[in-house]
């Protein structure tokens, strides 16, 4: 029940900062230079002054800018993405099209990140200024310092070009015509190259994060009483460090999905997935920025999703958060 | 010059202080070395490094010479990161160190603000930034000093947190000088050696922001800069692959040396945390 009561007052903190985000964002895109339905006019090749204003009446953009404002949030909390232009679509309707997508990206990227940065972080800190440590920190500054959109190229170069083991880009090949077991299959050989690219530095934050968490566990006085009683070393991470060196790391994601959306932007550029980053990046070409505003909207629940799952789970492995209040 | 010793006793700090400088002396030496636009025709395209001793590193899909793309990135790279990180220093301290020191509404009012920035993905907004006010290259940086200060604030408040009830403080308290004076001259000082360090990471930060933007050709296409060149490198990737491989090499020992850089100050500046 206390945990229900935290989950509650977490999601209630997090609603004023939404709505900053929507009212800045909308303010924002004011400024733009050329609407909608300019975009439209280009779009079509042009057109004479009579239609474009039918247009901006038929899109409410003849208002004035509170009144959009105060109607774009009501239609808000109706779920109401409002009307892309560009793609004749309701806007809701594109995202959720290309949501899976990133979605599916996302997921894998961070458990890979997260599963072996841990890994690593654990083997760097039991040889802590050994090797292996050596080799781990040096390999996590250097996947720190790549950008994602160029080892993401060189990765095509080498598997798909030279060695033609995976897909160069797109989300499965749809000409195929694959069911069942052999669609899952083609989708997961086309996400083996951008996962590995997103993930790249998010293992390197999570390696070195996962590192320093356990050389400061390890000093603790409880794992110290832990080898007192003569269990082996394993035993000592396994059981009583491990569990307290995770939560920092959890902290961890929490901050990165945010960060990990943005990155998603790039990467589904470059190997041409069909995702939320590639439509934003798309958007901003096009001048859409209904569907633009609607993607901020999207990411910045998301992002609230994400937190509010991490304070859980960060509840569930620390009993003294929940109960001390 | 203790600090300094402590600095030069780490291998590693050394390496990263090499690479900074020698992507610095790039940016100092490109006007002198490749005088003229080096986003000028200079040859026959698509000429691999070392085929013509006129282009040592190649030349790229419009017949543009790599090498002085290269080096006039430099500076541009070095010139967005440290204006970006300086505004986003300048914007992250004044708004951390106001929530921090007064506390209360401020500090609630203020909080709620960054946390805005922190739920939107930054290269969103930066998206959104660049799309609304174009994408010449004042605009990029100011852009990418809006979208990074966050963090800073949000470490610059704790410090503040931490050291508003010291009696240092209250002692200038009780003297009567003014809040100003207690929160520039007392307070700051204190509070800056975290926020130095980790303006190495922003710039970090800053170089990728604008190399991604570049590469997706959302930058200033009238400057070189070496994101813009992997872009454009990727569109003969299979063949003249070096075109995208050599800047992203450039872009990747500049973000080394920056790291190597901040985590040498700061095992410099906690001394007992180093090796960690």
């Amino acid at each position: 029940m206390r945990l229900l009561g935290l989950a509650a007052r977490r999601l209630a903190a997090s609603l004023p900062a939404l709505l900053l985000i929507l009212i800045g964002l909308f303010l924002l895109l004011q400024l733009a230079p050329g609407d909608t339905v300019d975009a439209l006019m280009a779009q079509m090749g042009g057109g004479d002054e009579r239609i474009a204003t039918e247009l901006r009446v038929f899109y409410g953009l003849d208002l004035s800018v509170p009144a959009r404002l105060g109607q774009y949030l009501l239609r808000l909390v109706q779920l109401d993405l409002g009307y892309s232009a560009i793609y004749g679509k309701p806007v809701a309707t594109v995202i959720l099209e290309r949501l899976p997508a990133t979605l599916l990206l996302m997921t894998a990227s961070l458990s890979f990140a997260f599963a072996f940065g841990a890994v690593l972080g654990v083997v760097a800190a039991r040889r802590v200024n050994r090797w292996p440590d050596t080799l781990i920190s040096t390999l996590g500054l250097i996947f720190y310092a790549t950008p994602s959109f160029w080892f993401g190229l060189m990765a095509i170069v080498v598997f798909s070009v030279h060695l033609q083991w995976l897909p160069a880009g797109g989300f499965g090949d749809v000409a195929l015509g694959l069911t069942g077991f052999a669609a899952v299959l083609d989708i997961a050989k086309h996400l083996v190259l951008p996962t590995l690219t997103l993930a790249l530095i998010y293992l390197a934050i999570s390696l070195r994060i996962m590192r320093a968490a356990m050389l400061e566990v390890l000093t603790l006085d409880f794992v110290r009483t832990a080898r007192a009683k003569g269990l082996t070393e394993t035993r000592v991470v396994a059981r009583h460090v491990l569990r307290n060196a995770l939560l920092p790391m959890i902290t961890l994601i929490g901050l990165q999905v945010g960060t990990m959306l943005g990155g998603s932007v790039v990467v589904e550029s470059v190997f041409t997935l069909p995702g939320l980053g590639r439509l934003a990046y798309e958007s901003v070409v096009q001048r859409d920025l209904n569907t633009l505003l609607g993607i901020a909207f999207v990411s910045a629940l998301l992002v609230i999703a994400a937190n509010f799952i991490v304070d859980m789970l960060y509840a569930r492995l620390d009993p003294r958060i929940s109960s001390g209040g | 010059m203790q600090f300094l010793r402590a600095y030069a006793r780490n291998p590693a700090a050394l390496i990263g202080a090499a690479l900074v400088l020698a992507v610095l002396a790039m940016g100092l030496l490109a006007p002198l070395l490749y005088p003229g636009d080096p986003l000028s025709l200079a040859g026959r395209p698509l000429q691999w490094p070392g085929a013509n001793p006129r282009f040592p590193l190649g030349t790229d899909p419009s017949g543009r010479d790599i090498a002085a793309q290269l080096f006039h990135g430099a500076r541009v790279s070095l010139l967005i990161g440290f204006s970006a990180t300086a505004i986003a220093v300048v914007i992250g301290i004044g708004i951390g160190a106001l929530a921090g020191f007064y506390g209360g509404i401020v500090d609630t009012l203020l909080m709620r603000v960054t946390e805005a920035f922190q739920t939107l993905p930054n290269f969103l907004l930066l998206l959104v930034l660049v799309a609304v006010f174009g994408s010449d290259i004042k605009t990029v940086t100011i852009a990418i000093g809006i979208v990074a200060w966050p963090p800073v604030a949000r470490l610059t408040r704790a410090e503040f947190l931490s050291l508003r009830t010291r009696d240092f403080v209250q002692a200038c308290r009780l003297q009567g000088l003014s809040d100003a004076h207690l929160i520039l001259r007392e307070v700051l000082p204190n509070a800056l050696p975290p926020v130095i360090v980790y303006a190495s990471v922003v710039m970090a930060i800053a170089i990728l922001l604008e190399s991604a933007l570049a590469f997706l050709q959302l930058s200033d296409p009238n400057v070189s800069s070496w994101g813009n060149l992997i872009g454009l490198g990727r569109n003969v990737l299979r063949a003249e692959w070096y075109v995208s491989a050599i800047p992203g090499i450039a872009i990747l020992l500049t973000i080394l040396g920056v790291s190597l850089v901040g985590q040498g100050l700061n095992d410099a500046l906690n001394p007992r945390l180093a090796g960690r």
